[in-house]
């Protein structure tokens, strides 16, 4: 059984979330892994990264109106609580400071992505 | 020259002054966290997040004499053990994931049992949201080696940060060079530049604080009833299923109740401000009562009887003293762990980016005891709402009709059921549920529910409708 007793599981490979699909909530896996995935220029999808236990996806929806970038997919069983915009965003207007973990997490993957940017930069010098 | 040497000794004299009020944490400045369940680890836990993140090296001491190891009163914190749907969210946003082993049932549906019938709320979006824990090691005979305390759990991120947990009963709180001195157990003590009392409202400590200068009035309480009784897991999940059972009866002085499964115990728990042992088993022998409970279900094999807040304290700080949790301000009947979070998060919040004067405190941490406060006042007046229709056959039957039709219509809007979900489950401010009693729509569907409460019908057990795909 999946680690985590919270959230709702998700069968190895069914999607939690599809790119393209407009969201209103943002999710935080509980147990297991998930791996996030980005359709490819050459069609299929391209794998970016798996996450696991306290990461969390989906962020961008509660921010702003666009559509989601990515598709997340269970890896194995994974169990994965959802969190709502609306109670998020009110509970962040209570206590600004909430925000600070996902800014964080949001700093992070800017950097990882600068630092992919120049590698792929570098490679085709 | 005479008014230069004049300026130098002014300026020395305003440098002491203003060191001596100086009421701003700086490195190596000392915390005292008086208990170690939610309310001081929550504080104690953002104290230290928020100190690293601007480079403060602070030291913080969090006295708590039991040890959450231990299974029955000698680990336990008195606590029904729900951390509600809004607070599992926030603490997942926060980083926070409550493992399995703390975790003993996920709740994903609230039951609502009265006479006339019963109804199954399922959680808005169909997972598991709600936390059903164990505060110590779980009751007096328990030994679940699969169990860990959730007060526990946070005291080890805690001291993952770097707190220290002192094994001493606090015997006094004294102010001494205008910082608060606390006197242990064997006799010594120890000078800190801020105390956080976190003892709740069933510890002595609480009786002490009048020795210190300010107004620190106790806040009002009354009495709840906690009991575990034993079955096996397979029974309970048969009988109970993931569900929290509450119940609208019209006994005499009930208010209400809730049984909770949790592994191999259930735990019901009884809040009112007229509990006694008759009323406890007229409530455990109701026949709506009996059906629900697990039919090898031992004797009950823990109890306690704490005390539960009711009412604000007057002023839960001053300078170098802050309460958080039921030591202070906490939410009416539900959701007290919730409430420990806020107010530890703001007292923590307050005492590193502001400082820990009185009036620190007045400016950065009241206003969210406040909101608090002001929300307990509109549950009062939701609870007595409560009280009156769940008194009458007529008002009972209406609520449940309603609760019904939306529960076995896909696309129906679930007025009632929001309501008794948010209500049972402490998932949404008072001032919400009470904004959502004054909609159109749940005014006309409860009239609707009435007028056909009034035409006989046989009991009706409602099944909830389908998952959402």
């Amino acid at each position: 059984m999946v680690g985590g007793a919270l959230g709702k599981i998700y069968r190895n490979g069914e999607i939690i979330i599809e790119q393209g699909q407009t969201g209103d909530s943002m999710f935080v896996v509980q147990g297991g892994r998930v791996e996030v995935l980005q359709n490819s220029l050459k069609g299929g999808l391209q794998h970016l990264a798996f996450l696991d236990s306290g990461d969390f996806f989906g962020e961008m929806a509660v921010f702003e109106k666009e559509v989601r970038s990515a598709t997340v997919r269970a890896a194995g069983e994974a169990r994965v609580l959802r969190i709502d915009k609306k109670a998020l965003l009110t509970r962040i207007r209570e206590d600004p400071l909430l925000a600070v973990n996902l800014l964080k997490t949001m700093s992070h993957r800017i950097r990882h992505l600068n630092e992919e940017v120049a590698r792929h930069r570098k490679t085709h010098l | 020259m005479h008014s230069t040497q004049k300026s130098v000794a002014d300026s020395f004299s305003d440098f002491v002054e203003s060191e001596e009020k100086d009421f701003t944490l700086r490195d190596g400045s000392r915390i005292a966290v008086v208990g170690g369940g939610p309310a001081g680890s929550f504080f104690s836990y953002f104290l230290l997040k928020m100190a690293q993140a601007i480079d403060l090296e602070l030291e913080v001491d969090i006295f708590e004499p039991r040890s959450f190891g231990y299974c029955g009163p000698a680990g336990c914190n008195h606590c029904g053990g729900i951390v509600s749907e809004s607070l599992v969210q926030t603490l997942a946003a926060e980083g926070i994931v409550l493992p399995r082993s703390v975790v003993q049932r996920g709740v994903e549906s609230y039951v609502v049992h009265m006479d006339v019938g019963d109804v199954t709320i399922e959680s808005p979006v169909h997972e598991r949201r709600i936390a059903a824990l164990y505060r110590g090691n779980g009751p007096r005979e328990g030994g679940d080696s699969e169990l860990e305390s959730f007060d526990g759990y946070l005291q080890n991120l805690v001291t993952g940060l770097g707190a220290r947990v002192v094994p001493e009963l606090i015997t006094g709180v004294e102010h001494r060079d205008d910082r608060p001195y606390l006197k242990y157990g064997d006799g010594k003590g120890g000078q800190y530049d801020l105390v956080a009392m976190a003892a709740g409202v069933n510890s002595n400590i609480i009786n002490m604080l009048n020795e210190l200068p300010g107004d620190y009035l106790p806040p009002k309480t009354t009495r709840g009833y906690i009991c575990e009784f034993r079955s096996t897991k397979e029974e309970i999940l048969r009988i109970l299923g993931r569900a929290v059972h509450v119940f609208l009866l019209d006994i005499p002085r009930f208010e209400f109740a809730a049984i909770i499964p949790k592994g191999q115990f259930v735990t019901v728990v009884m809040v009112g401000e007229d509990l006694d042992q008759e009323l406890v088993h007229a409530f455990l022998n109701d026949p709506v009562v009996r059906r629900t409970f697990p039919t090898n279900a031992t004797p009950c094999v823990c109890s306690c009887s704490p005390l539960i807040n009711l009412g604000a304290r007057k002023r839960p700080y001053g300078d170098r003293v802050v309460m958080v949790g039921d030591s202070g301000i906490t939410r009416l009947y539900k959701d007290g762990i919730g409430a420990a979070f806020r107010t530890g998060k703001a007292a923590a919040t307050s005492a590193i980016f502001h400082g820990v004067s009185a009036g620190d405190f007045e400016k950065h941490f009241w206003p969210t005891c406040r909101n608090i406060v002001n929300d307990n006042r509109v549950g009062k007046v939701m609870f007595a709402t409560n009280a009156i229709m769940k008194n009458s056959r007529l008002t009972r039957k209406a609520m449940l009709r309603m609760a019904q039709k939306e529960q076995e219509k896909e696309n129906a809007r679930p007025h009632m059921s929001t309501l008794l979900w948010n209500m049972f489950t402490g998932s949404a401010p008072y001032v919400e549920m009470f904004r959502g009693t004054l909609r159109p729509g749940f005014i006309y569907n409860l009239l609707l529910s009435v007028g056909a409460a009034l035409v006989p019908g046989r009991k009706k057990t409602a099944q909830p409708r389908k998952k959402a795909a």
